[in-house]
C-alpha cells in the first residue's frame, strides 16, 4: 500500500502549503518594477505647475519615492515617520489623485517631509508606477533602480528591515 | 437569558457529540452492544440541543437583542423579518451554526432510516458523524461563539449585509450546506466500511440514497448561488469562477462522479477502493472548501472576518479529518476486493471515463484556485488565475462528457457492441446534427464551433438518455397497459434520464447565452430611447423610492419588441441606511426565450443616468436545466428498491 | 446506413472540439476589460470595478487602443507595470506550465493507463483497477501541492 501512503504524504504536502498561506496576505501584489530602473515619466510640481518633477533625475543618491494624497487616512500613520526619515533620506512624493489646494493645505497642517511632489492629478504616474493602494514606498538605488515596493503605512519595522538594511547591503 | 440557554445548550451539545465520537467507536472495539447502541439516543439528543442553541440565536434576531454582538453586527431593527430570519447565518459564526445544525439533521437521519444496518456498522458510522459535529461544535465554542455579549449592549445594530438581503440568499446558504455538509454521511460511511476493514456488497446500495440525497441539495444551492449573483451583482453575470463558487463546485464534480462510481459497485461489484476514495474525496473537498472560505487565503467576493485563529483551526480539523480518513484508507483498501470482469467497450468504461473526466475537471479547478498560493509559496511574483483559464481547461474536460451521458445509458455492463450503440444513437445523431444546425440558424442568423458544439451536444445528451428510457417502457408495453407501464417505469432510471437532460438542457443555455446575449452601456436622458438586440428602451427618469431599511434611485425602462410593450423595468441603485454602500438592484424580465435585464448606473455630471442593458437568450434554461437535474435526484431517492427496504422495516 | 452514422459522430466530435472566438471590433475594448482584474476590489474585472483605480486603467486601455496598439501590446504594457496579477488569463511562461499542461496531461496518461489495463486483461481482478486509480489521486494531489 505505498501508494495509499504516498496519497497520504501529498495530502500533507497541500496542508503545509495553505498553512504557509495562512501567513500571508492574499490581495498583496508584487511589483514587476522591482530591479528596473525607475519608469520615465515628467509631471507638474505640487509646488508650482511651471516647474517639473523628472523621475529620471532621481539618482546619485538613496532616496524614497512616497505615494500619498491628502483624502488618504492610512498616510497619517506613516507621516510621522517620514518626517524623521527626511531628515536622513532624499524623500520625494507624488501626489496621487488629489487638488493642488487640498494637497498644499496638507502638508502646511501635517508638515512637508518631501524635498518634491509630483502632481499626478489623474493617476497617470500612478498607472507608471504600479500603484494600487495608497500610500506606497519605493526605494531607489543610487542608479535610479527600484529595488524595493512597500505596500500600505510605512512603520519603524518595516523601515528597518526592508529599507534600511537594503541601504547598508548596497553600501558595502 | 434566552442567549445564554443557547450558549448551555450548545455547550451540551458539544458534549454529547464528544460521547457520541467515542462511545460507540470504543463499544464495537470492546464488544459492548450497550456502548454502541447509545450512538442512537447520544446523536437524537445532540441534535435536538443544537436545534435549541439555533433557536435561541434565531429569537435574539428576531427579537432584536443588541446585547448579543452576532446579532449587533448582523441585523438592525429596520431590517424586515424575513431577512433577521435568514441573517442567522449571515455572517461566520451563525453559518457555522447552520452547519452544525444541518449536520445533525443528516445524522438524526441517519438515525432514523438506517435501523436495519448492522450494529456495528451503524456504531461507527455514528462514530465518524460525531467525531465531525464534535469538531465543528467545538470550533464554535473556542473561536466563534456566536452568543457573545456585546456589553454594553448597541443601541442599534449594524445591519445585515445589502448583498445577503435578497430572496435567492434566504434559501440559498441551507440548500448549499445541506449538499456540503450531506456528503458527511457518504464519508461516514467509507470509513465505518474500512474501519471494519470489509466493504460487501450492500455498501454501496446502502451509501447510494445518502450520496444522491446530498448531491441534489448542492445541485439546488449551487444553481440558487448562481441565480443570485445573476440577480444581484448586477453584471449580468452568472458564474465567476470566484474561489467560493469553486469551493462548492468540487465536491459537486467528485458527488457526480460518485454517484457514477456507486452505480457501477452496485451493480457489478467492482470499483470499490474507487468508490470509498471518492466518498472520502467529496466530503473532504467540502472542508476544503469551508476552510478557502473562512480563513482568508484566498481573495474572494465572500468576505468572512477573517481571524487567523480560525484558519489555524479548520486547517487543523482538516488535516485530523481527511487525513485520518487517508491514512485509514492506505491502511485498510487492501482488503477490499473488487470482482466483476468487463470489456474495453461496455458500461463500466464509459462511466469510468465519466469519472475521469469529472475528476480531471475538479483536479483542474482545484490547480486554477490554489496556484496564486502555490506561486507565492515557490516566491514567485504574484499572479490571477481567472475566468478565461476555467473556461479554457474546464470547456474541453466538459464536452467530451456531454457527449458520453448519451452513451452511457444506452450501453450495457460488461460488454456492449459498437453496432448496437450505434444503431440505439441513431435518432439521437439525427436530432443532435438536425437542431444543433438549424435552431441557432433559423433563431439568431448565425452560428458559430461553440454554438454548433453546445447545441448538438445539448440536443445528443437529452435525446439519448431517452431513447433508453423509452425502450425500457415499449418493453414493458408488451404485457401491459400503457398507463402502468408508465407508472412502474423504474424510478432510478427516469431520474437518471431527467438529471442527463438537465445537464443538456444546461449546454443549450450556455451556448446561446454565451454567443448570443447583447449588452449595452450608455448614458441615457428622460425621454431617450435605445433599440437593440431586437428591443426598444425608453428611459422615463429616475425617482426617489424608499424601502424599510434603505433609499433608493429607481430608474424606469419602458422595453417594446416589436412596436409592442412587453414590459417596464424599474431597477433600483439602492443605499442601505446603516452601512450605506451602493447596491445595484437590477430589474429583469424574464421568459423562456430570454431575458431583459436593467442595471441602473450613476448619475452623470453632465445629466442623465449610467444604464447597463442586457438581453440574454435562453438564460434561464441554465437554473431550470439545474432544477431538472436535482428533481432527477429526487426521482432516483423514490425508487422502489429504498422504499420496500423501508416497508420490510416496518412488518 | 453504418457509414453515414460513423461520420456523423465525427461531425458532432469536430464541432464540439474546436471552439472558435469570435470577436467583432467594437467589442475590443470590453473584451480587454473582462480580461483584467481590478487591483482594488480583487474579485472584478475591470468592465465590473467602481474603483478609481479601475476608471484610470480603463481610460488608459482607450487611450492605448486609441493609439492603436493591438491587444497583446496593450496587456503587455499593463502587465509590465501591474506584473502577471492583473491579467486574468494567466500567460503561457515556464511559471504557469503547470498550471496550463497538467489537467491535460493528467488526463492523456490516466486514459492511456485505464485503455492499457482494460484492454490487457478485461480488468481481470480487482487490484488493477484501483492501482491505476489510486496512481491517478497520487498526482492529482501532488500536482494540487507543488
Amino acid at each position: 500500500m505505498i501508494r495509499g501512503w504516498l496519497a497520504v504524504a501529498v495530502f500533507a504536502g497541500l496542508v503545509a502549503m495553505l498553512a504557509f498561506g495562512l501567513t500571508r496576505d492574499p490581495s498583496r501584489v508584487s511589483s514587476p518594477l522591482i530591479g528596473l530602473p525607475v519608469p520615465a515619466f515628467q509631471a507638474e510640481r505640487l509646488a508650482s505647475a511651471d516647474e517639473h518633477f523628472d523621475s529620471t533625475a532621481l539618482r546619485g543618491e538613496w532616496s524614497l519615492l512616497n505615494v500619498w494624497a491628502s483624502w488618504c487616512t492610512t498616510c497619517l500613520e506613516e507621516h510621522e515617520l517620514l518626517m524623521r526619515l527626511s531628515q536622513q533620506l532624499a524623500l520625494y512624493g507624488i501626489n496621487h489623485r488629489d487638488t493642488r489646494d487640498e494637497a498644499r493645505n496638507w502638508l502646511q497642517v501635517y508638515g512637508n517631509p518631501y524635498r518634491a511632489s509630483a502632481f499626478d492629478e489623474y493617476g497617470e504616474v500612478g498607472i507608471e508606477l504600479g500603484v494600487y493602494k495608497v500610500p506606497e514606498t519605493f526605494l531607489l538605488d543610487p542608479d535610479g533602480v527600484i529595488r524595493y515596493k512597500h505596500v500600505g503605512a510605512l512603520d519603524e519595522e518595516a523601515y528597518q528591515e526592508q529599507i534600511l538594511a537594503r541601504i547598508r547591503e548596497g553600501r558595502p | 437569558m434566552i442567549p445564554e440557554l443557547g450558549h448551555f445548550a450548545l455547550v451540551l451539545a458539544c458534549v454529547l457529540a464528544g460521547l457520541q465520537a467515542f462511545l460507540p467507536g470504543w463499544g464495537t472495539q470492546r464488544g459492548n452492544p450497550t456502548w454502541m447502541r447509545s450512538a442512537s439516543s447520544l446523536a437524537l439528543g445532540q441534535g435536538l440541543l443544537v436545534l435549541l442553541a439555533y433557536l435561541a440565536l434565531t429569537w435574539a434576531f428576531i427579537e432584536h437583542d443588541f446585547s448579543v454582538r452576532y446579532v449587533a453586527n448582523n441585523s438592525n431593527t429596520e431590517l424586515p423579518l424575513a431577512y433577521r430570519i435568514s441573517g442567522v447565518w449571515g455572517g461566520h459564526e451563525g453559518s457555522l451554526l447552520l452547519w452544525s445544525l444541518v449536520l445533525s439533521g443528516w445524522t438524526v437521519a441517519v438515525v432514523a432510516l438506517s435501523r436495519r444496518l448492522p450494529m456495528l456498522f451503524r456504531a461507527r458510522v455514528l462514530a465518524v458523524l460525531g467525531f465531525v459535529s464534535l469538531g465543528f461544535l467545538a470550533f464554535m465554542l473556542a473561536t466563534s461563539n456566536p452568543f457573545d455579549r456585546l456589553i454594553p449592549a448597541a443601541m442599534q445594530g449594524r445591519d445585515l449585509n445589502p448583498l445577503l438581503q435578497d430572496p435567492g440568499l434566504v434559501i440559498h446558504p441551507p440548500m448549499l450546506y445541506m449538499g456540503y455538509v450531506g456528503f458527511a454521511v457518504a464519508f461516514a460511511f467509507a470509513i465505518a466500511a474500512l474501519w471494519g476493514g470489509q466493504l460487501h456488497a450492500a455498501w454501496a446500495r446502502w451509501t447510494r440514497p445518502w450520496v444522491t440525497a446530498a448531491w441534489m441539495f448542492l445541485t439546488l444551492g449551487i444553481g440558487l448561488g448562481s441565480w443570485w449573483a445573476y440577480h444581484e451583482l448586477g453584471w449580468g453575470g452568472w458564474w465567476f469562477w470566484d474561489p467560493v463558487e469553486n469551493a462548492s463546485f468540487m465536491p459537486w464534480l467528485v458527488g457526480t462522479a460518485l454517484i457514477h462510481s456507486l452505480a457501477v459497485t452496485e451493480k457489478r461489484n467492482t470499483f470499490k477502493r474507487w468508490t470509498v476514495l471518492l466518498a472520502l474525496l467529496a466530503f473532504s473537498l467540502s472542508l476544503l472548501g469551508t476552510f478557502l472560505v473562512r480563513s482568508g487565503v484566498l481573495v474572494s467576493v465572500h468576505a468572512f472576518a477573517n481571524d487567523p485563529a480560525r484558519g489555524v483551526y479548520i486547517l487543523g480539523f482538516l488535516a485530523l479529518v481527511v487525513g485520518g480518513g487517508l491514512i485509514l484508507y492506505a491502511m485498510r483498501a487492501h482488503r477490499i476486493e473488487s470482482s466483476g470482469h468487463f470489456e474495453l467497450l461496455s458500461r463500466e468504461t464509459l462511466l469510468l471515463f465519466n469519472n475521469v473526466f469529472l475528476l480531471i475537471a475538479t483536479f483542474a479547478i482545484l490547480l486554477g484556485t490554489l496556484y496564486p498560493l502555490i506561486v507565492d509559496v515557490l516566491g514567485l511574483p504574484s499572479m490571477s488565475v481567472g475566468p478565461p483559464y476555467f473556461n479554457l481547461v474546464f470547456l474541453p474536460l466538459m464536452l467530451p462528457l456531454l457527449f458520453l451521458a448519451a452513451v452511457g445509458p444506452v450501453s450495457r455492463w460488461k460488454k456492449t457492441r459498437a453496432r448496437e450503440l450505434l444503431r440505439r444513437l441513431q435518432v439521437p445523431l439525427v436530432l443532435a446534427l438536425a437542431i444543433g444546425t438549424a435552431v441557432p440558424w433559423a433563431a439568431f442568423g448565425s452560428t458559430s464551433a461553440l454554438v454548433l458544439a453546445g447545441t448538438m451536444l445539448g440536443v445528443w445528451c437529452i435525446s439519448g438518455p431517452l431513447v433508453a428510457l423509452w425502450r425500457q417502457f415499449s418493453r414493458m408495453r408488451r404485457g401491459t397497459s400503457a398507463g402502468y407501464s408508465l407508472r412502474h417505469l423504474p424510478r432510478h432510471m427516469v431520474g437518471m434520464t431527467c438529471a442527463h437532460a438537465g445537464l443538456g438542457v444546461i449546454a443549450l443555455g450556455i451556448a446561446f447565452t454565451t454567443a448570443f446575449s447583447m449588452e449595452r452601456e450608455l448614458v441615457m436622458n428622460e425621454g431617450d430611447s435605445v433599440a437593440f438586440a431586437e428591443h426598444e428602451f425608453v428611459f422615463r427618469g429616475v425617482q426617489e423610492v424608499d424601502g424599510p431599511n434603505y433609499r433608493a434611485q429607481q430608474g424606469h425602462l419602458s422595453v417594446y419588441r416589436d412596436g409592442e410593450p412587453i414590459v417596464d423595468l424599474r431597477p433600483e441603485k439602492r443605499t442601505y441606511l446603516v452601512q450605506s454602500s451602493p447596491m445595484t438592484e437590477a430589474a429583469i424580465y424574464s421568459t423562456v426565450w430570454r431575458d431583459v435585464y436593467a442595471a441602473l448606473g450613476v448619475a452623470q455630471p453632465g445629466g442623465g443616468w449610467g444604464v447597463r442593458l442586457y438581453v440574454k437568450p435562453f438564460i434561464q434554461w441554465l437554473w431550470g436545466g439545474a432544477l431538472l437535474m436535482a428533481f432527477g435526484g429526487l426521482l432516483a431517492l423514490s425508487d422502489r428498491r429504498y422504499r420496500y427496504r423501508r416497508k420490510r422495516r416496518r412488518t | 446506413m453504418k457509414r453515414a452514422t460513423a461520420w456523423g459522430f465525427c461531425l458532432l466530435f469536430a464541432g464540439s472540439a474546436c471552439l472558435a472566438v469570435d470577436e467583432a471590433a467594437d467589442e475590443r475594448y470590453r473584451n480587454l476589460l473582462y480580461e483584467l482584474r481590478c487591483l482594488v476590489c480583487q474579485n472584478q474585472s475591470l468592465a465590473d470595478s467602481d474603483a478609481e483605480l479601475a476608471g484610470d486603467l480603463r481610460r488608459r486601455v482607450q487611450d492605448l487602443i486609441d493609439q492603436g496598439m493591438s491587444d497583446k501590446e496593450i496587456i503587455a504594457h499593463l502587465q509590465a507595470r501591474y506584473g502577471d496579477f492583473i491579467l486574468y488569463r494567466p500567460p503561457l511562461a515556464w511559471r504557469t506550465a503547470a498550471l496550463w499542461a497538467s489537467p491535460f496531461v493528467l488526463l492523456a496518461l490516466t486514459a492511456w493507463l485505464l485503455l492499457r489495463r482494460i484492454r490487457r486483461g478485461h480488468a481481470r481482478a480487482s487490484g488493477s483497477l484501483s492501482d491505476v486509480e489510486r496512481e491517478r489521486l497520487k498526482d492529482v494531489l501532488k500536482r494540487g501541492s507543488d
